[in-house]
């Protein structure tokens, strides 16, 4: 494929960097990334992935947008309130920039589609909220032997790391499974700095650009958290974990399955619902 | 004796992975924790034992995303 003039003009900031150039340019324009829901973390790595040229974009989720989600979701705007998110998605990206071939599924990520849906891309990027998908994502890029940019957030916090299965850890050589109902703050009741989520969002298209185009050094077998109210980031190594049920010496689980999703319990009346 | 959890150091009186998670009153089941860049199962908290020097990381789940 080449570019026309204006394309050129477009992308020139990415084609002076000699890492990049003209050919990292039309691998990004050759390249897929699914977003596994746009809100929080799928909103700013959705809008660099679509500026920065990538071909093609998936988008699942099976939301529509409120009002309380414009603090963060950058995606969606005041109109889109009601709206699906991912048709909100679809449009924003599209004026940004129409080079973008966008898919979407208005639907929940299930142990049934997953691994079909997953095998249509190059990488995929966790902008989930609860921790039962997030585990669905970890073991279907594992079945499906594709790069994975995970991301959380939480209050003034985020993490984020990438995984290339059977190479670097997973999430399950950390996590062995979600934890239990209501211990862990995870859905409405915690709360999230708007721009938190711009931040871990921002670094997940980096690491799937950097993935597509080869270079530098990619974010596997080590744990970057990030805290805002220190503005620190801190990293910590990990490595594979031979007892991980999912990728160790002695795998045991061996098709995709759903944990439990954790009942999110209604915030008390006068505190502010985030999801 | 000193150890370093989460990139500090620290004085602790522990000589196991559980009773150093108690001294920081921490809930086992809320956290993974790493000794020396290996994971330490659930069951072997109680049975792995710490020692000058040694580096842990409690890292806590961190769920959110939209």
């Amino acid at each position: 494929m080449d570019f026309n003039e204006d394309q050129i003009t477009r992308y020139s900031r990415h084609i002076l960097l000699p890492e990049v150039g003209g050919k990292g340019q039309k691998k990004l324009a050759q390249a897929s990334v699914f977003l596994i829901g746009a809100g929080g973390l799928g909103s700013p790595a959705g809008l660099y992935l679509a500026a920065a040229g990538v071909g093609r974009i998936g988008i699942i989720d099976s939301d529509v947008v409120d009002l309380s989600n414009l603090q963060r979701q950058v995606l969606h705007h005041t109109p889109d309130v009601g709206r699906p998110k991912v048709r909100s998605a679809e449009e924003k990206i599209q004026v940004l920039n129409p080079d973008v071939q966008v898919e979407y599924y208005q639907e929940r990520l299930t142990a049934q589609n997953a691994l079909e849906l997953i095998k249509q891309y190059d990488v995929i990027i966790d902008g989930v909220d609860n921790f039962p998908t997030k585990f669905l994502i970890n073991d279907a890029c594992y079945f499906a032997d594709t790069p994975l940019i995970h991301g959380g957030i939480l209050r003034f916090e985020g993490r984020v790391f990438s995984i290339k299965p059977k190479q670097s850890a997973c999430y399950r050589c950390i996590f062995k499974q979600p934890p239990p109902p209501g211990l862990v703050a995870n859905c409405q009741e915690a709360g999230i700095i708007g721009a938190v989520a711009g931040i871990i969002g921002t670094i997940q298209a980096t690491e799937a650009l950097k993935l597509i185009l080869g270079i530098g050094q990619p974010l596997t077998d080590r744990i970057l958290d990030f805290d805002a109210r220190k503005t620190t980031f801190r990293e910590i190594k990990i490595k594979r974990n031979p007892n991980c049920a999912l990728c160790g010496l002695h795998p045991e689980i061996t098709e995709l399955f759903e944990h439990e999703q954790e009942i999110c319990q209604l915030p008390p009346s006068g505190t502010v619902a985030v999801s | 004796m000193t150890i370093t959890i989460n990139g500090k150091p620290e004085v602790l009186e522990g000589s196991t992975v559980l009773e150093v998670l108690k001294l920081k009153d921490i809930d086992p089941q809320m956290v993974a924790v790493e000794l020396n860049t290996q994971i330490i199962e659930r069951d072997q908290l109680a049975t792995t034992s710490i020692k000058e020097g040694d580096q842990v990381e409690f890292l806590f789940y961190m769920g959110g995303g939209s």
